[in-house]
């Protein structure tokens, strides 16, 4: 009984954790850079949820439709204007880089919004159903289900599209797509805002399960590297099996050595990986 | 020595004498200015001449505050203290390093950036040992008095930072810095050659290490009180590659001057600032690396390439 | 004449392919030998196997009567195991000297930069590049990084030397003065395994040759040997051209 509660929170909160990281890894596979601010922009779309719904009483599922087109347009614009510049540059530039803009964004969220967490009620509340006698919260199960939506998008849109194709082909030989006419700069910047737009969506879901607070976006960065790289870097099956993972242990974790606990050995898991599996459970392909 | 070492050893003199002119206001800024020196000459070792991304400088800090802290809390004095705390961050470093420098580039970015998480939330465990999330108090180790306090604490991170600049400046010149150089430029070329580059890096990281752990010590000594979340805040992994950015990659006079300036900035940010100082602090690192990736001294090294070409 | 270097049944396999198989192979003191074979045949990994860099799957590699299979890759360069890579590694920043004087400080154990300096003079000076001592080895012309390739290799005191087709790229004048180096190499006593697409430096320079196709040796004997054995002919030129040339 408790291994089945266990395992359908993982999958549940898996999925949520796979939507989170989705982004990131894409960036990180075709631009080769570790976006640090990928957590900030999770945050911000959880606001923007909040605002939508306190406002117009826009429920969050709406609220992704508008999140995706202006998240996509920001990181389009950040990496046309800003990243390009230093994006031949060494690890170092890059990581600093993106830091120094999360520290723009997130001060810019605690001194507009505070620091202090708020909750998105829906009234009246969604309630809840029992899935295989385990009790789950319908508005988690909407987020998941939005979450595995929004992922095979990606999917679709990797495999089908033209702009997919270059963006796969980028992510696997950077110059034999440029000798096959790809526009890597484009391809660069479209891959960043599909990153921003999916942390956007992402940041939106979260809204309707966890508090909002610009104090949260370290963590959602922290579980956004760790499925990263226990699922292995640059595939939509990789997120997933990251991200199931990671929900996995945690919930172990917490069963058994208490949930403080938990987020350690998270992260001793990500330097066991490291280490041991660099190239994550589902190895390093092209980002389909 | 080089002109720079030597300008190096005169800038550090020049410090020392910061209490002939200041109050205890520029004192705290001058053993804020020794300890930043420190994490910047001491992250250069790692991230300027062996050319890895180390984000565990706040990891070090934290290690020796909490190691520290514990010890004089059990009463022993606070050099021991210090000492202790540097040797076990060289030993510990020194074996992690074998492991996490295997890895390269992003991966070994995160894995040392997860070194301060995981550290953290250890500490944040082990409630019966440092107190968990409530923090730590650190018996007071000076004399009586605020001037005296400031004093003697602005001297021990000095002679720190000294020791630090010494042991740099000598890694630089040595058989050790040759080989970081070369591990930079070319690793497979360089265990190519007969360099044992597991053992080279795993020394560089120690290195980087110890210094800081031991200022992560004197300044828990100082502050009285330290918590998982001040000590351990990644803040402390960022600042010293900007300010070695803001001095220039591998040169241990432009760390030491990058430490400086971006003390400066800080106090004038925070200062003005407060409420967004972190989002000014964020815009400066973009500035920084947009407009002048290479550092103040990138402007020497114009001069030589336009040299080379004419030869 | 006596054995440096056998492998034995040596196999190294990367995921699926199967680079080498069960290599079986000895090199003699003093000799120069050719190693040759179509592209992707294998002769990279060989040299990589030996060197350290990939292990081998299977099999023993002994070197001097030491067995090396599990050897690291810097151990390898102590022992006197020394290569010069097909594509040139140079530690671009530094001086065509540091370059050299590195490979001295590090395979000899000395202790100090200033004497490996020293030494790396006279073998800059070996390979004709003493006038470029001072250059970043960035600013050299591929031909002269090649050498300086070489003088790292030396600066080794190599027992064993690994030319990774270091005439690749080369003009014909750069060539013959490449040649040149290694007859006095050789002459100097040096054992010397190359790898080499030009048929005319190997027949030149090698007393014996062994050839890789689809990681196994297929041929091992004197020149003459092996250019008339109709399995080189054929992985070099295809079946058909073989059963033609041989029914001519």
């Amino acid at each position: 009984m408790q291994a089945v509660q266990i395992l359908i929170n993982a999958l549940v909160l898996g999925c949520l954790y796979a939507c989170i990281a989705i982004g990131f890894s894409l960036v990180w596979g075709v631009l080769n850079v570790i976006n640090l601010i990928h957590g900030s922009f999770i945050v911000l779309g959880a606001y923007l949820a909040f605002g939508l719904y306190h406002a117009l009483l826009l429920s969050p599922w709406y609220a992704v439709v508008i999140a995706a087109p202006l998240f996509f347009v920001f990181g389009y614009l950040l990496q046309r204007l800003l990243l390009n510049r230093v994006i031949t540059a060494p690890v170092l530039v890059t990581l600093t880089l993106t830091f120094g803009l999360d520290l723009i964004l997130n001060n810019a969220m605690i001194y507009f919004f505070t620091a202090d967490y708020r909750k998105l009620i829906l009234s009246p509340p969604l309630g809840s159903v029992s899935l295989f006698h385990v009790v789950v919260p319908v508005d988690r199960l909407i987020a998941t289900v939005s979450a595995l939506a929004l992922t095979g998008l990606l999917y679709l849109l990797l495999r089908r599209s033209r702009i997919g194709r270059a963006i796969v082909a980028v992510r696997l030989d950077r110059d034999a797509a440029v000798l096959m006419g790809v526009d890597v700069k484009q391809v660069y910047a479209i891959a960043f805002g599909l990153g921003a737009a999916l942390a956007g969506c992402a940041g939106v879901l979260m809204a309707l399960i966890f508090p909002i607070s610009p104090l949260t976006s370290s963590a959602y960065l922290g579980k956004a590297f760790v499925v990263c790289v226990l699922g292995g870097l640059g595939s939509v099956s990789g997120a997933l099996a990251g991200g199931v993972l990671l929900a996995l242990v945690e919930g172990i974790g917490a069963t058994f050595v208490g949930p403080s606990l938990a987020t350690t050995l998270s992260f001793v898991l990500l330097i066991v990986f490291l280490i041991a599996r660099p190239q994550g459970l589902v190895g390093r392909k092209g980002f389909e | 020595m080089s002109r720079a070492n030597l300008a190096l050893i005169v800038l550090i003199g020049l410090i020392a004498t910061l209490p002939l002119f200041g109050g205890a206001y520029a004192l705290r800024l001058g053993t804020m200015a020794c300890m930043y020196a420190i994490f910047a000459l001491s992250w250069n070792v790692v991230g300027g001449f062996a050319g890895y991304p180390s984000f565990a400088t706040a990891a070090f800090f934290g290690f020796g505050a909490y190691a520290s802290g514990v010890l004089l809390g059990a009463g022993l004095p606070l050099w021991l203290a210090v000492i202790v705390s540097g040797v076990a961050a060289l030993i510990a470093a020194g074996a992690l390093g074998a492991a996490l420098l295997r890895l390269r580039g992003h991966y070994f970015a995160i894995a040392s950036l997860s070194l301060v998480e995981v550290l953290r939330e250890l500490v944040n465990n082990a409630t019966d040992l440092t107190g968990g999330g409530m923090g730590l108090n650190i018996p007071l180790a000076a004399g009586s008095g605020i001037m005296a306090d400031a004093l003697f604490f602005f001297y021990a991170m000095w002679i720190l930072m000294l020791a630090t600049a010494l042991t740099v400046m000598w890694v630089a010149g040595s058989k050790l810095g040759f080989g970081l150089a070369c591990i930079r430029q070319n690793e497979t070329a360089a265990s190519m050659v007969g360099l044992n580059t597991t053992l080279y890096k795993s020394l560089a990281f120690a290195l980087s290490a110890c210094f800081v752990a031991s200022a992560g010590g004197i300044y828990a000594a100082w502050v009285h009180y330290i918590d998982p979340s001040d000590v351990f805040d990644i803040l402390y992994s960022v600042k010293p590659i900007v300010m070695t950015l803001i001095g220039g990659l591998g040169s241990p006079l432009g760390a030491l001057c990058g430490a400086l300036v971006y003390l400066g900035l800080e106090e004038v940010v925070w200062r003005n600032y407060i409420q967004i100082h972190t989002g000014v602090l964020g815009l400066l690192i973009v500035m920084l690396l947009l407009f002048l990736p290479h550092g103040l001294v990138s402007l020497r090294l114009a001069r030589l390439f336009g040299k080379a070409k004419h030869v | 004449m006596s054995e440096i270097l056998r492998l034995d049944r040596v196999s190294r396999h990367f995921s699926g392919l199967q680079a080498l198989r069960e290599v079986t192979l000895a090199v003699n003191k003093g000799e120069v030998l050719g190693l040759i074979g179509p592209n992707g045949a294998g002769k990279t990994t060989l040299v990589n196997t030996v060197c350290g860099v990939t292990p081998a799957s299977a099999g023993t590699i002994t070197f001097a009567g030491q067995d090396i299979t599990r050897i690291k890759t810097y151990q390898a360069a102590r022992l006197g195991l020394s290569r010069t890579f097909q594509i040139v590694q140079p530690f671009a920043e530094f001086t065509a000297l540091d370059n050299v004087a590195a490979a001295a400080l590090f395979s000899q154990g000395h202790e100090n930069v200033k004497t490996a300096r020293e030494e790396a003079r006279a073998h800059l000076s070996f390979v004709g590049l003493e006038a470029q001592a001072a250059q970043p080895a960035a600013n050299l012309t591929l031909a002269m990084r090649k050498r300086l390739e070489l003088a790292k290799a030396l600066a080794m005191k190599p027992k064993l030397l690994f030319l990774d087709e270091v005439n690749a790229g080369l003009n014909s004048a750069e060539v013959e003065r490449a040649t040149k180096l290694i007859h006095e190499l050789a002459a100097s006593g040096i054992t010397i395994v190359m790898i080499e697409h030009l048929m005319k430096v190997v027949l030149n320079v090698c007393s014996r040759i062994v050839v890789l196709h689809n990681g196994r040796l297929i041929a091992d004997g004197t020149p003459r040997e092996v250019i008339n054995n109709p399995a080189v002919v054929e992985a070099y030129l295809g079946q058909q051209y073989a059963q033609r040339s041989a029914a001519r």
